[in-house]
């Protein structure tokens, strides 16, 4: 097998995405007969056979065996493979809860779950790609899929919004970054990361001061972080994120603020890291002011908000300024048990399944009253109890309090900050965690405190309720017993530190 | 490390979540809740009350040590233990937890499941935070306790209940992240979250600055809880609104935890910064007590009067414990004794008599407040109004109401006989002879306590001629209507009655109690004093 092995993960969803596509073309039982369930369970098949093949790529045999390439594009480590599994995860979830939700609001099934396993597909590329333009092409075949699905809903003008503001922010934040990249080829001859990091080394030698064609990497490096940014929703390049997911589709919003999200850290860590380890006190503040600026300006913006889906798409915003915080505390030279990456890659773990399950209990609420508005969940305690119980589980999970996932992420990069005596940066993450608690305790109140509503109760769709069950005892159990994860993620970020020149 | 009967802590530790548990999966009928929680609640009862008689304080230290594996990369265990300062302290939560869970069964009628739920889950964390001995463990203790609180206040509570469960639920949030922010310094430090091997291992001597920076970061997040001024504004909120077993709880139990804390991390952990900043906490201490006293005389509502005396109350033991903390490092002892010609014995014999009477102030503070905050509820369970003006010449209605009042109150005061006593004079006692001018200041507060308490509560609501037009909408506590009040009923008696009979035991014979605080107290003050 060989290198073919490695990219089997890939060739699966490829597959996976051709055949629903040309099944959709072939088989036609006439207008308005079409059922998308079957495509959404092949879809999930697709997804689960590339899960178990990622798992079986995962090697913690020997955590300091190096990373494998493949066609020479492509770095197989056990880092991508762990973003991989999260993001696979986030998208079987997404996939089993928005079936329904996806079938009645839309005709053209076979597409859709086409465009869902192709940006699968294209997350996975760009996690592993170790050539920019790999990454570039990656990268960009990812915001075009998702600019379809974003706008998915043709009859639907929030939707129609949502896919164009994407697109006309998205598109400009590519080509920024293409001319980073074109800076970075100019200056070091390469377009492989690692040769790229090889050459700044050179150049720089042991000192600090910039030499050479070395300047350029900081005009590149600025326009690069421009184009990630975009996709992870860092401030200033947020503004399309609260309006694209709170138009889009729930099913898009949800993987668009989480394995999207995920995906793009994963880009973030592997440049920054690998390639621009010589520029690492360069980077270091530029990234500790996003990172305070994006927590902050989205924990501030979602204060006032009274749609459910919107407020949670501030939160998530501001929870990425939690994410960069771990990416600033990162030490290449002598990773410790509480490093900033091991904090990113475990924050994104958690979080990934905490606001998987949030953007699902917004779905549910769609699903039964058709709302998004605040007040449509006062006294859900009364109606689905248990959609309450898991939603204020899931809303305690990104308030960061103890026996949650989102608790032991949290105390991963703030301990990563402390470590690196960056009290300040921890500091303002404590304030603002503060100012986050009171939006997130808002629905918590209308939810429980009080008893309106007795006697209705809300029929939630089976696989939905499946699939936040599978997020509520995965956010508590990283809460709970966070040793096993730990394990994974440090034999992940020992791998891609180990390739730091 | 494992002493063979360690198991018996897993248990006290657990019981309760097993007993929230239960109430969720088995509890099918309002009655069969309410029964089966009361006597789930036994058992950690009868558990604490053996530790009281199998703690050894003659020994001392920590004794059924328990020691566990929990997050290995973090060297983050699963470690239990307890003192002589939480062998009581766990008492006191364990008697207050069934006496709200007996309290309530009597008077909650809504969402009764829930409510039964949240109270044990409540008591798991406060066990918790008492026996935790590792920081990660103490620190989600710590913050889940936040959680069944929260609700309780936001379910149950009065009209502006959600106002008050969220300004609650933030203000004690921030004082905790700079807590945590404090443990993980702690933990680069040292290497360990263990807190025995943390404070044995003195993060960050001589070095003050950070030293402070981490004793400030604790400092926030215990401030917040006890609340010292001028942490203190979310109390009278969250008091106020909070049902009658919740104000018990969070007056009783939960202010605790903040002392608890200062007590088992920062002066151990932290003794030069301890010394350097004494004066700040004394100083803190001491304008609690005056202000709050101040404050409590100007109260129209009879809960947000014994709310701001907590206030006051806690000073106390701010004052007790800043005054030990002034004299712990060898240097700050000979400084004292340069100072005031005492001899170095006499100024120790000070310091653990002010430890031991801020340690007595928590345990005597949970019972005559938690006492004063049922008296509260039942009267509240009555009148439906807690408005001062509009009570007045209930000592002939309700005679035995007002004679439990009564004791309540004058413990509170601190009449010598009754619990209060004791601890008001071991605390001043102790910090006379250390930090003689806030001390002095301090006492004002207790002729401002007698004021309030005279003059506010006892002749207010029961002396002078009972006025049916005051209040016309009596009704027994049963919720029918009653022309005008009627005196305590057979649950709320036995509910009441443990609490007086402790304020009176403790009040005439304190040595038993003394004994281990002060064994924790001696070996606290011993500890710094050879480690520095």
């Amino acid at each position: 097998m060989g290198d073919l092995g490695y990219i089997a993960p890939e060739i699966i969803l490829l597959i996976g995405g051709l055949f629903i596509f040309c099944l959709d073309l072939a088989y036609d039982p006439g207008v308005g007969k079409k059922s998308g369930l079957s495509y959404m369970a092949l879809s999930a098949l697709f997804l689960t056979a590339a899960l178990v093949a990622v798992v079986f790529q995962l090697d913690i045999s020997d955590p300091e065996a190096g990373p494998k390439i493949a066609y020479s594009m492509m770095t197989i480590d056990n880092f991508g493979s762990f973003i991989k599994v999260t993001i696979f995860a986030g998208m079987i979830l997404t996939t089993i809860a928005g079936g329904r939700y996806m079938n009645r609001r839309s005709g053209n099934q076979g597409e859709f779950w086409t465009f869902f396993l192709m940006v699968s597909l294209a997350m996975s590329i760009a996690v592993s790609a170790n050539n920019l333009v790999l990454v570039y092409l990656a990268i960009e075949f990812l915001s075009i899929t998702s600019y379809m699905l974003a706008g998915f809903l043709r009859e639907n003008r929030r939707s129609n919004e949502a896919g164009l503001k994407y697109f006309l922010y998205g598109s400009i934040a590519s080509a920024v970054m293409l001319y980073g990249i074109s800076l970075l080829y100019g200056a070091t001859g390469s377009l492989y990361i690692h040769d790229i990091a090889a050459e700044f080394s050179l150049l720089m030698g042991e000192s600090t001061e910039v030499s050479g064609l070395a300047f350029a990497a900081l005009p590149a490096m600025l326009l690069i972080l421009a184009g990630l940014g975009f996709k992870a929703s860092l401030a200033p390049f947020y503004q399309w994120a609260p309006d694209t997911y709170d138009g889009s589709p729930t099913p898009v919003a949800t993987y668009l603020s989480t394995a999207s999200k995920a995906a793009a850290f994963a880009v973030l860590a592997r440049f920054f890291i690998v390639a621009m380890a010589s520029f690492e006190v360069n980077w270091v503040p530029v990234l500790a002011a996003f990172s305070i600026i994006t927590m902050t300006m989205g924990n501030l913006a979602a204060l006032r908000q009274n749609s459910v889906k919107r407020m949670i798409a501030y939160s998530s915003v501001a929870q990425a300024g939690y994410i960069l915080m771990g990416l600033v505390a990162v030490t290449s030279s002598s990773p410790s048990a509480m490093d900033g990456l091991n904090g990113v890659l475990l924050y994104l773990f958690a979080y990934l399944f905490t606001n998987v399950g949030a953007f699902l209990v917004v779905m549910a609420l769609e699903e039964t009253v058709d709302s998004t508005h605040i007040s449509a969940y006062r006294g859900l305690i009364k109606r689905a109890p248990w959609l309450a119980v898991m939603f204020t589980i899931f809303l305690l999970s990104l308030t960061g309090i103890p026996l949650t996932g989102g608790f032991f992420g949290k105390f991963y990069v703030f301990g990563a900050a402390i470590q690196r005596q960056y009290f300040w940066l921890a500091g303002i993450g404590m304030i603002n965690a503060g100012i986050a608690a009171f939006y997130y305790l808002r629905v918590v109140r209308e939810m429980f405190f009080t008893s309106e509503g007795e006697g209705e109760t809300l029929d939630v769709p089976m696989a939905l309720q499946t699939s936040l069950l599978i997020c509520t005892l995965a956010t508590l159990w990283i809460g709970v017993y966070p040793s096993a994860v730990l394990d994974w993620v440090s034999n992940a970020s020992v791998q891609l530190l180990s390739v730091v020149p | 490390m494992d002493s063979p009967d360690s198991i018996v802590l897993t248990i006290l530790l657990f019981w309760p979540l097993v007993a929230a548990l239960l109430v969720i999966l088995l509890g099918s009928s309002d009655s069969l809740i309410k029964k089966g929680s009361i006597w789930a609640s036994l058992l950690p009862l009868g558990l604490s009350v053996y530790l009281l008689f199998a703690y050894d304080s003659d020994t001392g230290g920590m004794q059924f040590e328990q020691v566990a594996k929990w997050i290995p990369q973090l060297n983050a265990g699963y470690h239990l233990g307890v003192d002589g300062l939480s062998v009581p302290l766990i008492f006191l939560t364990a008697l207050l937890s069934t006496l709200s869970l007996y309290y309530s069964a009597g008077v909650i009628n809504e969402r009764v499941k829930e409510y039964f739920f949240l109270m044990h889950l409540l008591e798991f964390s406060m066990i918790g935070v008492f026996l935790a001995l590792d920081y990660v463990l103490f620190y989600v203790f710590w913050e889940i306790s936040l959680v069944p609180m929260y609700f309780l206040i936001g379910i149950w509570g009065g009209e502006n209940r959600g106002y008050a469960a969220t300004k609650f639920f933030i203000y004690t949030l921030v004082g905790s992240v700079a807590m945590l922010l404090a443990i993980l310094g702690v933990y680069f430090a040292t290497g360990t979250f263990d807190i025995v091997e943390a404070a044995a291992a003195q993060p960050f001597a001589g070095n003050l600055t950070l030293a402070s920076l981490a004793f400030w970061g604790f400092f926030l997040g215990f401030a917040f809880k006890v609340p010292s001024f001028p942490f203190h504004t979310w109390l009278p909120d969250a008091h106020t609104e909070a049902p009658t077993a919740g104000s018990v709880i969070l007056a009783g139990v939960l202010l605790k935890l903040g002392a608890y804390g200062m007590l088992r991390i920062m002066l151990p952990s932290f003794p030069e910064a301890s010394v350097y900043w004494a004066t700040w906490i004394v100083g803190l201490g001491a304008i609690a007590i005056v202000y709050g006293a101040f404050v409590c005389v100007a109260q129209t509502d009879l809960k947000r009067l014994i709310a701001y005396s907590s206030v006051s109350h806690m000073g106390y033991v701010m004052l007790g414990i800043g005054a030990a903390a002034a004299v712990m490092t060898p240097e700050a002892l000979a400084g004292a004794v340069n100072r005031f010609g005492l001899s170095p014995q006499a100024i120790q014999d000070s310091a653990a008599m002010a430890l031991n009477g801020a340690a007595l102030q928590m345990f005597n503070h949970g019972i005559i407040t938690g006492a004063l905050f049922f008296l509260v509820g039942i009267i509240y369970e009555r009148a439906h109004s807690r408005d001062l003006s509009r009570f007045g010449g209930l000592a002939t209605k309700t005679p035995h109401f007002y004679g439990l009042m009564l004791t309540a109150a004058f413990a509170s005061l601190g009449l010598p006989g009754l619990a209060g006593f004791w601890a008001e004079l071991f605390t001043f006692r102790g910090a006379f002879a250390i930090m003689p001018y806030w001390a002095a200041f301090g006492t004002i507060g207790i002729v401002i306590t007698a004021v309030y308490i005279l003059y506010r509560i006892i002749q207010n609501v029961f002396l002078g001629e009972y006025d049916p037009s005051k209040l016309s909408h009596w009704t027994t506590v049963q919720g029918e209507h009653a022309d005008g009040p009627t005196d305590m009923v057979g649950f709320e008696k036995v509910t009441m009655w443990p609490l007086i009979a402790a304020m009176f035991l403790i009040g005439i014979y304190p040595t038993p109690l003394v004994k281990y605080f002060n064994q924790s107290a001696r070996e606290l003050l011993a500890f710094v004093q050879n480690l520095v």
